[in-house]
Order: C-alpha cells, then sequence, then structure tokens
C-alpha cells in the first residue's frame, strides 16, 4: 500500500519571543507514514508533539526542518489539502451562518460544483441528524450539535484522508458511538483516517496501526497487536512506552 | 477566484446580520431628517446645510462601517479559531487575505450605495433636481478611498494585537490625512531644516485620501470632475490598495498561527 501521508525526519522548534529563554523542541525527527486505507491512531501524553504535528500536516506552521508530504505533496503547497477532511478537537466555526451555509462555504473553497454541493450537503445533514436544524445559525447548536456540524464539514469534499484531532473529546456516549460509526463506515468506503486520542480502548477498537510519541520523539509504530505484545492491553503498553510508574506498582 | 468570492460572501453575511450598519444607517436619517424638516434663519439656500451635513454623516458612517468591520475579520477568525478549519482547505493565506478586502470592500460598497440612495431622495425631494452622475462620480471617489482605508485596516489588522487597537490607530490616520492632507506641505514649507525635508517625504509618501473627497462637488454644485482625473484618482486609489494588500499577504504568511 502506498503512503499518502508522510514526515521524514521532521523537526520543529518553538522560539521564545523573551531573551534567555531556551528553545522549545516540539518535534524530533519524526518519521511517520499511513498508508491508504489503514486507520491510524496518533497517540501521546499531552505535549507530545500530536498536535504540533497535525499543525504541520494542516499547514498551520512551517516545520523548522524535515518535509511532512500529504499524497506526496509538501503540505505546505494548499492544493495538498483538497483531498482531505480535518475535525478539530472543538467546533470552531461561523456561529452567524446556519449549518447549510457554512457546508456551502467550504464546498466552494474546494470548487465543488453547484449540483454537487447540493447533493453532498443533504446527504451529510442527514448523516450527523442535523437536518431539522439546517436553516437555523450555528450559534444556537447545543455542543453535540456543534460537533456534528464538525464532522459534516470534514466530510464536504468526500477526502480520501480525514485528519480528525481527539474527535471524540467532550462528547456523550452516544456522540462517541456515532463518531466511531463514521469512521467505521469511512474506512470500509476505502478511506484513510488519521486521529489523535486518549481513549485507549477506542483506538484498539478501530484502529489499523497506531504510533505513539513521546516528548517529540516516536517511541512506537505498528499494529495494536504488535504494540501490545507482552502487555495486558494496549494502555498497559502505552503507559510502559511514554515512562509511567504507577505509584501503586509494588 | 471562486475561493476569495466565497470568502467575501462570508464576510458580506457577517455585516449585515449584525446591527453596525442599520444603527449608523438609521442614525444618519434621523439627523438628515430632522435637518431637512427645519429651516434655519428662513435660508432659501437650506438644502446646501442639509446636503453638507448629510454627507459629512455619510463620511463618518462609512469609515466606521469599513474600518470597524475590517479591524476585527482577522482576529476575530483568530479568536474564535475559525481560522483553522478555514487553513485546513485548499485555501492559501493570501486568498484569505483578498477575500476579506474584497467582502469588507464589498459590504461597505453596498452600504455606501444605500446611503447615497437616502441622501439623493431627501436632496432630489427639496430641489427638485437629480443630478446622478455626480452622486455617482462622488460615490465612486469615496468608494475608491475605502478600498486604500479598508486594505490599510487589514494590514494593521495582522500586526496590532487587539481591534480596538487598529481601529484607533487607522481612525487617528486616517483622519489626520483627511483634515491635514492638503495643508501639510504649505506647512513643511514654513518649517526649518529637517522638519521640512521630513514634513515634505511625508506629504509626498501617504495616501492622499483627502484627494478623494468630492463634497464641495455636491454642495455647491460644480459639475463633474474631469474624467481623465477621475481615472487617474481611481487608479492612484488602486495602487495604495495593492500596497497595502500585499504588506499585509506579507505579514500574514508569517504569522504563526497557534500561539
Amino acid at each position: 500500500m502506498s503512503a499518502i501521508l508522510q514526515t521524514q525526519k521532521l523537526r520543529v522548534e518553538y522560539r521564545s519571543r523573551e531573551l534567555r529563554q531556551p528553545v522549545k523542541v516540539a518535534l524530533q525527527g519524526l518519521d511517520l507514514e499511513v498508508r491508504a486505507g489503514e486507520v491510524f491512531g496518533f497517540l501521546g501524553p499531552n505535549g507530545a508533539g500530536k498536535t504540533t504535528t497535525m499543525n504541520v500536516l494542516l499547514g498551520f506552521i512551517p516545520p523548522t526542518s524535515g518535509t511532512a508530504s500529504l499524497f506526496g505533496i509538501d503540505v505546505r503547497q494548499p492544493i495538498a489539502r483538497q483531498r482531505i477532511g480535518y475535525l478539530p478537537e472543538l467546533t470552531y466555526y461561523y456561529k452567524f451562518l446556519t449549518a447549510e451555509e457554512l457546508l456551502r462555504f467550504y464546498a466552494k473553497i474546494f470548487g465543488l460544483p453547484r449540483a454537487e454541493a447540493d447533493s453532498r450537503i443533504e446527504k451529510l445533514l442527514k448523516l450527523v441528524e442535523l437536518e431539522a436544524a439546517a436553516k437555523r445559525p450555528i450559534k444556537s447548536y447545543s455542543k453535540g450539535m456543534q460537533q456534528r456540524i464538525g464532522i459534516a464539514q470534514s466530510l464536504i469534499n468526500n477526502p480520501d484522508l480525514l485528519i480528525l484531532d481527539e474527535p471524540t473529546s467532550g462528547l456523550d456516549p452516544l456522540g462517541r458511538m456515532k463518531v466511531r460509526e463514521i469512521i467505521q463506515r469511512l474506512k470500509n468506503e476505502g478511506k484513510t483516517v488519521f486521529f489523535s486520542s486518549h481513549e485507549l480502548g477506542e483506538v484498539e477498537t478501530i484502529c489499523d496501526r497506531v504510533a505513539i510519541v513521546h516528548q517529540g520523539e516516536l517511541k512506537a509504530v505498528g499494529t495494536v497487536a504488535e504494540i501490545s505484545t507482552g502487555h495486558e492491553n494496549l494502555e498497559k503498553a502505552f503507559l510502559r512506552i511514554v515512562g509511567f510508574q504507577s505509584a501503586t506498582t509494588p | 477566484m471562486n475561493k476569495i468570492f466565497a470568502l467575501a460572501g462570508v464576510v458580506i453575511k457577517e455585516l449585515y446580520r449584525r446591527k453596525d450598519f442599520y444603527v449608523l444607517f438609521v442614525l444618519t436619517a434621523l439627523l438628515t431628517l430632522a435637518a431637512a424638516a427645519m429651516n434655519f434663519f428662513h435660508d432659501d439656500k437650506i438644502v446646501r446645510y442639509v446636503k453638507d451635513i448629510c454627507l459629512l454623516l455619510i463620511w463618518v458612517s462609512a469609515l466606521l462601517v469599513a474600518i470597524v468591520t475590517t479591524a476585527r475579520q482577522i482576529p476575530a477568525e483568530r479568536e474564535a479559531r475559525t481560522i483553522f478549519p478555514l487553513l485546513a482547505k485548499p485555501v492559501s493565506r493570501g486568498q484569505v487575505i483578498a477575500g476579506k478586502f474584497l467582502g469588507c470592500w464589498l459590504a461597505t460598497g453596498v452600504a455606501l450605495f444605500v446611503f447615497y440612495f437616502f441622501f439623493a431622495i431627501i436632496t432630489g425631494s427639496r430641489e427638485q433636481i437629480w443630478p446622478l452622475m455626480v452622486y455617482l462620480q462622488a460615490l465612486w471617489m469615496q468608494w475608491a478611498m475605502l478600498a486604500v482605508v479598508i486594505a490599510m485596516v487589514l494590514l494593521g489588522s495582522i500586526y496590532f494585537a487587539a481591534p480596538s487597537s487598529t481601529i484607533t490607530i487607522c481612525f487617528i490616520v486616517v483622519a489626520g490625512i483627511l483634515g491635514l492632507g492638503t495643508h501639510l506641505h504649505t506647512v513643511a514649507l514654513q518649517q526649518p531644516e529637517p522638519m521640512q525635508t521630513v514634513l515634505t517625504l511625508v506629504y509626498y509618501l501617504m495616501p492622499h485620501l483627502e484627494w478623494y473627497d468630492l463634497r464641495d462637488f455636491v454642495v455647491y454644485d460644480m459639475g463633474l470632475v474631469s474624467w481623465p482625473a477621475f481615472v487617474l484618482a481611481t487608479l492612484y486609489a488602486a495602487v495604495w490598495t495593492g500596497i497595502f494588500l500585499l504588506l499585509a499577504w506579507f505579514g500574514f504568511r508569517r504569522k504563526n498561527l497557534t500561539t
């Protein structure tokens, strides 16, 4: 299978504006490869470099050194994002727009023809069960509804790669199940999903492969079974990889 | 280009869903109607006063709409973090700047058109004359001037921390140019060196927004501005707009949005 998301020796440094502050290295030499059609879990404790990696992949920040590409195109080129969908951890949408207007706006950004946009908007609103609220401004939506419109916008261009930043964070059990169903459905359709999560149980259930990063370095990569070998489950393996010592462990 | 129009569409929707424009329009309308209803000193030329007041209100209101709307565009995108889902799409930062500019400029143009339409109705009903070409020239010139202002504010919003700072600084700069621009060269010549050189340089390097003020042409029925001058002024505004947008794009391209 070909790699559709790739980073090579990716390094990101944050320089403080204050004098004599040390340079913070967020990523150091990250080599990552996500193949077409797989669900890839990107794990790590807070501050490990997951968000920085996503920020580079989405073109929000430039790498200090190394390369990152999507579908073989450098992420610094806007066209690299033509075939991706992105769902941020929290909902960040224009609250004065209605769900339908928001989806239409993003459809125009992707250059979808009017008829195709109409049909996709209808289909997506149905998928996320927001048909009844489609003409209401987003500011009147509950948190769950806002997360659902987020999912819909990430799918507007029928992406081949979906990048999800902690997609189930802050959702109720029903919302989580819905997101898992959508990821599973996308996988069945042959789409690639790259997502970060702290929910290891969830990752264990739906991921083909996972990568664990810690302190900006890639610590492990492989299938859930490979990483969990010799451990009770993925959570135990994860804790060991990131060097966590339980105070209650004898 | 479709992406730029899509971005502009969102800016326009935001403006007409907020109350700023409606409040300004109602205030302008009320003040003009009040002025038109009165007959100061039984003066036959009362319409001139009405025109003067109305045009001044239009200038102030249009500047308010343009500066306030533009100054909050990029900071609001950053604060609400809507910039991230947007930039995760195949859209470049240059297109974001162009879309924001176009949206603000078109939105201000719509506001300006409504203001001038109201102005034409009020003055036409009193004078029974309709110098439409004069009004159109005045409207276009003001709109061209607002393009420079909007591009300048957009540039300010990239570098200044808060929209309030951008709004204050831009208001001072624009008011300064409009009020002192014409006289600056005369003042410069009366100064000792090196102030004379400094002020002369400022005079030649600043965008002359005051050239676009055709209020006297409208109020005192001075007829049309010559077409070559009109075209040159439009080109001059386009060049300044381009310079400011280029600088805004350069700043935004390098801006770290994640901090």
